[in-house]
């Protein structure tokens, strides 16, 4: 099964964040991108700009409105994510659990649905 | 006149297994559930003319599985399915592998019903669709009979355990006793469904029997294998000493006109003495390991009655003292109820009357009629029937059980404390 793993942290954490501490955290990542690519698990991945940079669009009666910003104010933003192939549940909570991001913020765990390709 | 066929009793006694089969091997619960009562309609159809078959459970379970094989044929996506078909035809196993329970460090535990029990309570499902999820596949429940237990409209119920099979099913939540690391995070919910499907069939919510063995002896054959899992876990064995006892004392808890007796009015003599040893047996070495959990304690409190040769020989003082240690530990005001209750008997109905006006005083236990059932009996033990009489019909007014409500109704006939009741409704 495909499922995508949503990354939910809080952008001011990031922010606060000594050049060292965020060089870490990139490295962390780094790390782990590498763990599931030789493992077989990973699809895709990447991490988003930061919620300041969003645009929301919406069309209403044929009419297409831009607003600036996200869909969703929350606590903590939707930061990047990863598409990992797994075989259950019980393995992609596994690792969702290793992504450097679970321990200050959250991992939402999504399957991809099965559209049949026609 | 052609015996009746035993199509009841199987259903009865092998759902929850051939179930719990069904869903390993077709991997849906829905589908699984389908296809189950599609073979027992085919068996209502054969049986009468060919005669029961050798092995019901694994005519059953084949006959099921075709029909689960016909209807994904049937399937539009059939396509998309192959590769499902394929693995079904050669899964071999249309029973469970044989109930060996002696491997105790094997996580491989081939029981379907275990591994459907950790699927039931996977902690990706919220608790009261774990709990409810439980209840409908292993306790055989209807949809009716689940929402009563939990005071929710049956609409809602059923929307529950729609989206709980549904998220099972789409989310891949996987159908296996997990391993060994993963055990002890999971394996809390997994006592606590299994706890209360033996209390379904200790106190049947609903239906015709007031007691359902059948619940309470696959209750404690899991809780066998779930201590075999984790030997040096004390929890598990003291679920599993906790309900040895209470089963032990069935055969005197229901009067030969099928209605309840109290502890203290059972005919001891009807005790199975080589369970209660057994649970004794455990329950003591629950204890022995490191601090004991709510489960041990409560089974060391079941194994004081156990030991006592009647009623007024039981040691109340250490029942105290043991629902103290519970209270400390496990705050709940159900507990608080049950000490207050044991301090009436340890210390006087005063005493215990004291602690009861507390916690009726919270507010918390409003709608529990125990609260006012124990007040009741204070109250009548010190001479206030008036006010006994009150607290009676308040009991009565809140209690949910057809059976208990009976149970109450007696007690404001015979209008006094329940040992000087006519003990008519004793177990003989």
């Amino acid at each position: 099964m495909r499922y995508m793993l949503l990354i939910y942290d809080r952008e001011s954490d990031w922010a606060a964040m000594s050049e060292a501490e965020s060089g870490k955290m990139f490295q962390e990542y780094m790390t782990f991108t590498e763990g599931i690519r030789k493992s077989g698990h990973m699809v895709a991945g990447d991490a988003l700009q930061p919620v300041s940079t969003a645009t929301t669009v919406r069309v209403r009666s044929g009419k297409t409105v831009s607003t600036d910003g996200p869909f969703a104010e929350t606590r903590e933003q939707l930061g990047g994510f990863y598409i990992v192939e797994a075989k259950d549940l019980d393995e992609a909570t596994a690792i969702a659990a290793k992504i450097p991001g679970s321990r200050t913020g959250s991992i939402e765990i999504r399957p991809i649905m099965d559209v049949p390709k026609g | 006149m052609p015996a009746p066929l035993p199509i009841d009793r199987v259903y009865r006694e092998e759902s929850s297994r051939i179930l719990a089969t069904l869903i390993r091997l077709v991997g849906d619960f829905d589908l699984a559930e389908e296809v189950m009562h599609d073979a027992f309609a085919a068996a209502l159809e054969q049986w009468p003319g060919h005669g029961l078959p050798e092995n019901p459970r694994a005519w059953l379970v084949s006959t099921a599985r075709h029909k689960a094989i016909d209807r994904l044929r049937r399937d539009i996506r059939f396509r998309a399915k192959q590769e499902e078909l394929a693995r079904w035809a050669a899964e071999p196993a249309w029973q469970d592998a044989p109930e060996d329970v002696g491997h105790s460090d094997s996580v491989a535990v081939a029981d379907d019903r275990l591994r459907l029990i950790f699927t039931c309570c996977h902690p990706a499902l919220a608790l009261e669709a774990q709990l409810a999820l439980t209840l409908r596949t292993l306790g055989g429940l209807t949809t009716e009979e689940i929402a009563r237990a939990f005071l929710v409209p049956v609409a809602t119920m059923a929307q529950r355990l729609v989206r709980a099979k549904q998220k099972i099913r789409t989310a891949g939540i996987p159908y296996r006793v997990p391993p060994a690391d993963q055990l002890e995070e999971r394996v809390e919910a997994v006592l606590s469904a299994l706890y209360l499907v033996f209390n379904e069939g200790y106190a049947a919510t609903s239906g015709p029997e007031l007691l359902r063995p059948d619940l309470c002896a696959e209750a404690i054959r899991l809780a066998r294998i779930v201590v075999s899992l984790m030997p040096g876990r004390p929890e598990a064995s003291g679920l599993l000493a906790l309900m040895l006892l209470h089963d032990a004392r069935r055969a005197a808890r229901v009067s030969t006109n099928g209605e309840l007796v109290r502890l203290e009015l059972q005919d001891r003599r009807l005790w199975n003495r080589d369970q209660m040893g057994e649970g004794i047996a455990l329950t003591e070495s629950a204890l022995k390991k490191g601090g004991p959990g709510s489960y041990a304690l409560q089974a060391a409190i079941a194994a004081l009655h156990a030991e006592a040769a009647d009623a007024a020989a039981t040691d109340w003082r250490q029942i105290v003292e043991l629902y103290g240690e519970l209270c400390a530990r496990y705050p709940s005001p159900v507990a608080e109820l049950n000490r207050a209750a044991a301090v009436g008997e340890a210390y006087g109905a005063a005493e215990g009357l004291r602690l009861l006006d507390d916690l009726d005083r919270r507010g918390e236990l409003a709608r529990y009629h125990l609260l006012f059932a124990a007040r009741a009996r204070f109250l009548a033990r010190l001479g206030r029937k008036s006010e006994a009489a009150a607290e009676w019909e308040r009991a009565r007014d809140l209690a949910t059980n057809a059976a208990e409500r009976r149970f109450i109704e007696r007690e404001i006939a015979s209008a006094g404390p329940p040992h000087e009741a006519p003990n008519s409704y004793t177990a003989k």
